[in-house]
């Protein structure tokens, strides 16, 4: 088996009192999609955050492609080749779309193909151009946090529920944008607490509970098993499905 | 900037929603000057009075604008900022010593020179103390409000002492070099070449800043960072040193301001900073704090004000910018041009 | 829930004999041996100056330590039980000593013309300072900053230029009521040695003043009510999702420093006799409360105490220190400029510095924490 692209082995974090993660194992292989699903509090945000710096793990190791992350900075941890989408998007509202796929190109002007491919997921995004992003919907400001995080060619995106508040419709058309990055190679790790919408998306899965990652495996094999769904996603699934 | 090609194809049928850009507290400048007009009476008397708020107006701005784009960015408030304003003005000793004769000869050339020297000296002066002053002084309390305001403060009082002990204590007397002098007639409308000097620098750094913070990457660096500093380095960017570059670039600023304050007051003394820090404080905040062009409004209305109210009821001229702030405040709690924060 | 920072602290070393005493300092005692020594020995020497020293300078150096103590104190509460920081301390100081001065020089030297004028000083100061809370907190903690800058500027200016009401520059000097004045006498007989005159009277008003004062300012930040305050120190949105309505706290710990503030203001100008701007408006004596407050030790009243003693006893003392390091220094390049009498401010700042970042606690941070 190929060593996979991250790996979390142990990985404790703290937030000011609070021990929030207590231990997690988890690997990501390269390619596909991987979901982290969990009930709220669990600690799937605090996970894509302590991988990407912005809180600092207190103990354990976060190797991403061989090289142990758990000590960097968060901007030397994004220019390793991971890009980010949080949960608040955090899009520039000052700045015009334009503006937020420009900075968001580090190494400069994205090519005119790539940028076509990009706009080509989320149309909606050429309509406001040169509009402060302020002005775009709520799904809209998600198309562009995401666009965001590919407008340069990244090694994994972490995405912390992109779908989260969207419009039944928006969360379709979200659906088939991440099927398109799938098919092109990216590799993602989603947190998503729409079951229906991981399901249709996830080639693995984990699932977290109090801080720790309780099951690993492959997403079809959770949705085949139901009683598998029950003991680990609780009442929550059926009102989702 | 032309990294894009622009769509202009299959959606120019759908109507664009339009940029709605905040008119009103731009507004506010042109209706004030032209309500003190019947006030005022005399357009004579207007057109001096206005020119000398622009004046004004533009030397806070330079002074004010380097502190609101620190807090913006960093959450950093400065208490200490006065001392690069005075630091600034202090330099011109450093020029106007050996070069003094360049400021008395009848020559806009060699007296334009002179002032540069000034400006360039002050300004690599402030910088340097302002990146100490960075390291030492503020990078310790990063994050801590409180500490912040004491710290700076005390920054502040050992500067101002270390003025007194370098340069003495007693007020300090320069002369505005000899072209400056005096003022321009057009008719019955006198306008002090100075003033027309300070409003024309002024003008240009705020263009300078615009185009900087509009145009260029770094701009567009600071610009999200005041609204997300957090986001800005999940992107990859290190905003530790933008931070220290802005904060920098802001010393500079206010010693480029001190430098324009001192040839306005022709006068120095290490209070001077702390005393002009009082209207930069209203600046900021009646602008909304991080705002460069909410700074550079809330200059000029206040300057304007201050001056015309000078002119009306000279004993209220200080106070006025208080109910300035007060009104503003009421209308708008968090400044003319709030800014954004996560 | 009761949360806990409301449950009162319990003392720690309670003798049946100190019982009254802890009472009266509101169960909030030294906790130190070295602080509590240190503490008698300043309230001691206050009470006895008017025996121990003959001539009025140190007489005068002791009412100024008690006036600062009272208006260091108060402002301990905004800035170590609170968490802001107000630049228009010494604008109520002002105030209460324009207030004092204005009603003596109007309405003539009698005690309801004293009661007169500080009444209305406190109602001038509890307005503005609500105003002031009221319009700034809303926002942001730290527009509190600067608007009290600014305020505190403008009301410096005012006070100089309405000069027909305040003297202008020049202040005002007044007579006092009778039985404060040099000529007046107590008891025919001098007692412990020193004749009670009206100048001896007038310190022990402006000492026992300013203890009240103290006390219960320690009473304020030991109730519930002070107890509210640190919590929203600690955390401002904790306290707020447990329903304390922030702004409001905030405002009236505000309103009550401006109070105290404008007692010792008044207490100032009765002790001189006079009040104008450089005795209790300027800037400079602001920094001298920051740094008192700060030395001495940020959030407990007794650091307000040990600051304010120990910088008067420098501003008057240190200078003749620094004087003869300069003369000392003679020859060397830098150096004598650097101890100069006139740059003792300097090696206060640089103290001050060290004292946020090494001494949060200041002086009695560090002597409890060594107990």
């Amino acid at each position: 088996m190929p060593e996979p692209l991250l790996q979390l082995e142990g990985v404790h974090t703290h937030i000011g009192p609070y021990h929030i993660l207590h231990g997690v194992d988890c690997a990501v292989p390269q390619g596909g999609l991987t979901v982290l699903l969990g009930r709220n509090g669990a600690g799937k945000t605090t996970t894509l955050r302590t991988i990407m710096g912005l809180w600092q793990a207190s103990s354990g190791r976060i190797r991403f492609g061989g090289a142990d992350i758990a000590r960097m900075a968060t901007p030397d941890i994004a220019r390793t080749g991971i890009a980010y989408v949080p949960e608040s998007m955090a899009i520039f509202t000052d700045l015009t779309v334009r503006e937020n796929i420009v900075l968001a190109a580090r190494s400069g002007p994205v090519d005119s193909a790539r940028l076509d491919w990009m706009l080509g997921l989320f149309p909606a995004l050429k309509k406001f151009w040169n509009l402060p992003a302020g002005y775009l919907s709520g799904g809209q400001k998600q198309m562009l946090a995401i666009t965001r995080a590919i407008a340069e060619p990244r090694r994994l995106l972490l995405v912390d529920e992109p779908t989260k508040g969207l419009a039944p419709v928006m969360i379709r058309s979200m659906i088939e944008a991440f099927r398109a990055l799938k098919q092109s190679g990216e590799t993602i790790l989603l947190v998503e607490q729409n079951f229906h919408a991981a399901s249709a998306l996830g080639d693995h899965v984990l699932v977290m509970d109090d801080g720790k990652i309780v099951h690993a495996g492959a997403m079809g094999a959770l949705v085949a098993d139901r009683s598998l769904q029950q003991r680990l996603l609780g009442l929550s699934l059926d009102a989702h499905q | 900037m032309s990294e894009f090609p622009s769509i202009t194809t299959e959606q120019a049928q759908t109507p664009l929603p339009r940029s709605k850009t905040d008119w009103l507290p731009l507004l506010l400048v042109p209706a004030l000057a032209l309500l003190a007009l019947p006030f005022v009476g005399n357009p004579s008397s207007w057109v001096t009075l206005t020119v000398a708020g622009l004046a004004m107006g533009m030397m806070i701005f330079l002074m004010a604008s380097g502190l609101t784009l620190v807090f913006g960015l960093m959450d950093i408030i400065n208490f200490g900022h006065g001392v690069f304003i005075s630091l600034g003005a202090y330099a011109t000793l450093i020029v106007l010593g050996p070069l003094a004769a360049w400021g008395k000869a009848d020559s806009l050339a060699l007296n334009l020179g002179l002032m540069g020297l000034c400006i360039l000296v002050a300004m690599a002066l402030t910088a340097i103390v302002g990146a100490l002053f960075e390291r030492i002084i503020v990078r310790p309390v990063y994050g801590n409000h409180l500490k912040q305001i004491l710290v700076t403060m005390g920054g502040l009082i050992v500067t101002e002492q270390l003025i007194h002990a370098i340069w003495g204590a007693s007020p300090i007397p320069i002369a505005l070099p000899e072209t400056l002098r005096g003022a321009y007639v057009v008719g019955d409308i006198v306008m002090e070449r100075y003033r027309v000097f300070a409003v024309v620098i002024g003008l240009a750094v705020f263009g300078g800043m615009q185009l900087l913070l509009n145009r260029t990457r770094i701009g567009l660096l600071i610009r999200a960072g005041v609204e997300n500093p957090e986001m800005v380095e999940a992107l990859g960017y290190r905003i530790r040193r933008l931070f220290v570059s802005v904060f920098v670039a802001g010393s500079a600023l206010a010693g480029l301001g001190g430098v324009m304050w001192a040839f306005y007051r022709q006068t120095l003394t290490a209070g001077m900073g702390m005393e002009v820090m009082v209207l930069v404080f209203i600046v900021i905040i009646i602008g909304g704090l991080g705002s460069v062009g909410g700074c550079f409004v809330g200059s000029v209305l206040v300057a304007l004000v201050a001056n015309y109210v000078g002119f009306l009821a000279p004993k209220l001229a200080l106070v006025s910018n208080i109910l300035v702030m007060a009104l503003v405040l009421v209308w708008r709690p968090e400044g003319l041009f709030p800014v954004a924060r996560r | 829930m009761k949360p806990a920072f409301l449950a009162s602290a319990q003392p720690e070393d309670t003798g049946p004999s100190n019982g009254l005493l802890l009472r009266l300092l509101s169960s909030d005692g030294p906790r130190s041996r070295a602080l509590a020594a240190l503490l008698v020995v300043i309230v001691l020497g206050l009470a006895a100056t008017p025996f121990l020293f003959g001539g009025s300078q140190p007489l005068g150096t002791a009412a100024k330590i008690c006036v600062f103590i009272a208006l260091a104190a108060s402002y301990d509460v905004l800035l170590g039980y609170t968490g802001i920081v107000s630049f228009a301390h010494t604008m109520f100081f002002g105030i209460g000593g324009y207030g004092v001065a204005i009603a003596l020089d109007r309405l003539g030297p009698t005690w309801t013309s004293v009661g007169l004028g500080l009444l209305g000083a406190l109602a001038l100061s509890a307005a503005l300072a609500a105003a002031i809370g009221l319009l700034s907190l809303r926002v942001r903690a730290i527009f509190f900053s600067m608007i009290t800058l600014a305020v505190a500027s403008a009301a410096a200016v005012l006070a100089s230029q309405m000069s027909t009401i305040t003297g202008g520059e020049d202040g005002l000097s007044f007579q006092l009521p009778h039985q404060l004045r040099p000529a007046f006498r107590l008891f025919a007989e001098p007692v412990l040695g020193l004749s009670i005159n009206g100048r001896v009277l007038a310190y022990f008003l402006v000492f026992f003043a300013a203890l009240a004062v103290f006390l219960v300012l320690l009473r304020i930040v030991n109730s519930p009510f002070g107890r509210v305050l640190q919590a929203i120190r600690e955390n401002e949105f904790r306290a707020e999702a447990l329903g304390y309505r922030v702004v409001a706290y905030r405002t009236a710990a505000s309103v009550i420093a401006a109070l105290a503030a404008t007692i010792a203001g008044g207490l100032l100008a009765l002790w001189l006799r006079y009040n104008g701007p450089d005795t209790t408006l300027s800037f400079s004596i602001m920094i001298d409360i920051l740094l008192m407050v700060v030395i001495g030790g940020m959030g407990t009243l007794y650091g307000a105490v040990i600051g304010a003693t120990l910088f008067v006893l420098a501003q008057s003392y240190l200078q003749v220190l620094m004087g003869w390091a300069n003369t000392a220094l003679t020859g060397v390049p830098v150096l004598p400029d650097l101890v100069h009498p006139d740059r003792w401010l300097l090696w206060l700042g640089a103290l001050f510095i060290i004292s946020v970042y090494a001494f949060p606690g200041g002086i009695v941070g560090h002597l409890r924490r060594r107990h």
